[in-house]
């Protein structure tokens, strides 16, 4: 049971922007620009960052849905299960990989950062501002984790509905709710 | 903040909303809130920054914020700010360290089912305000007036006008680079 009451039958973060409209509002907006916007890295890759993230921090309704959007974008849910499991084994790009691995440092705290990381990813490409934003999107999950679990959501064990929000987040972004509110009639 | 403006404004209208727009709880409270998490994840820059702005709020009362992170169990702050720190150190630890009896305590301390929520926002957004300021290890400067002064000015003007500084101003552009 969620730690407040937050409206029913509205999963994870779901549930919480519809109990606080006022900090909904940069929250989302600030998601569709990491993820969603036209950014250098593709919104697959921008997801399997928030997916990868979301999974060192344990929190379910985020790894479930941002890896389901990740699976939109690549058109295969096989990428996002090897990520998770080890993203060094992965069919991605080697650039990517050094992404996640400065990802899961900030992960960690600002501080675990290191230069060589850093080096790693520029030598395999990454420019400045892929480097910022991995390190933003790794840093906004570290919120919207604790977001999620620290008011106790609810987090259905439901792949369908997943799969369905997924789709509304690679399609539309975050702007707008990606789950409707249960029909009021 | 300045090298990408287009995160920039969300992050700026989130600490607005979180620790500057009209709340039950005084600004001054939630800036001790933020100030404490910071100092937890021991980000230099938004503990002084954030705790300079807690004092300015405290009507200077700088040793306040200094006991607040040393021990805020004996800090001269409320029973329900006592237990809303109690939760904002859970979340800085992870989402699921928040205990049922950590809500229950601060409910019976008084706090409010908004109060607990941006309690927990408060602290998990600071968690990404650190990880982001250290991860890209920022210029950090040493000099207590200097936070002094921008404590004073962000905890009258808040965070969007003080954002005005740095950003580009005439029709920003939406998109990213």
């Amino acid at each position: 049971m969620p730690h407040i009451p937050l409206p029913e039958d509205l999963p994870g973060i779901s549930s919480a922007f519809a109990f606080r409209p006022e900090t909904a509002k940069p929250l989302r907006e600030l998601a569709h620009v990491l993820l969603h916007e036209p950014n250098s890295l593709s919104p697959g890759e921008r997801e399997l960052i928030a997916t990868y993230v979301s999974s060192l921090n344990g929190c379910y309704f985020c790894q479930t849905s941002h890896g389901a959007a990740a699976a939109c974008h690549l058109g295969d849910a096989k990428t996002v299960k090897q990520v998770h499991a080890d993203f060094q084994q992965a069919p991605i790009s080697e650039k990517l990989k050094r992404l996640l691995v400065i990802a899961g440092q900030v992960q960690r705290g600002g501080k675990d950062v290191t230069r060589s990381a850093v080096d790693a990813a520029r030598e395999y490409g990454a420019s400045d501002i892929e480097i910022h934003d991995t390190v933003l999107i790794a840093a906004a999950f570290c919120m919207y984790n604790r977001y999620v679990d620290g008011l106790a959501t609810w987090q259905p064990h439901d792949e369908q509905m997943y799969a369905r929000m997924g789709a509304h987040l690679a399609q539309e972004g975050y702007k707008t709710p990606s789950i409707a509110p249960p029909s009021k009639g | 903040m300045a090298f990408r403006p287009e995160t920039a404004k969300p992050l700026n209208e989130l600490a607005e909303v979180l620790l500057h727009a009209p709340n039950s709880l005084t600004p001054g409270e939630r800036e001790l809130i933020a100030t404490y998490v910071s100092s937890l994840n021991d980000c230099y820059f938004c503990q002084t920054v954030h705790g300079a702005i807690a004092a300015a709020h405290l009507d200077g009362d700088e040793e306040l914020v200094r006991c607040v992170k040393a021990d805020f169990g004996q800090a001269t702050i409320s029973e329900k700010l006592k237990t809303l720190l109690a939760i904002a150190g859970k979340v800085q630890e992870g989402g699921k360290h928040v205990t049922a009896a950590d809500v229950a305590a601060a409910r019976a301390a008084g706090a409010t089912d908004v109060e607990i929520h941006d309690t927990v926002l408060i602290a998990a957004a600071f968690c990404m305000y650190n990880r982001y300021v250290d991860g890209l290890d920022t210029w950090q400067p040493h000099d207590e007036e200097l936070y002094r002064q921008r404590g004073k000015k962000t905890a009258r003007e808040g965070y969007i006008t003080m954002s005005k500084e740095y950003l580009p101003q005439q029709n920003r552009t939406p998109q990213g680079a």
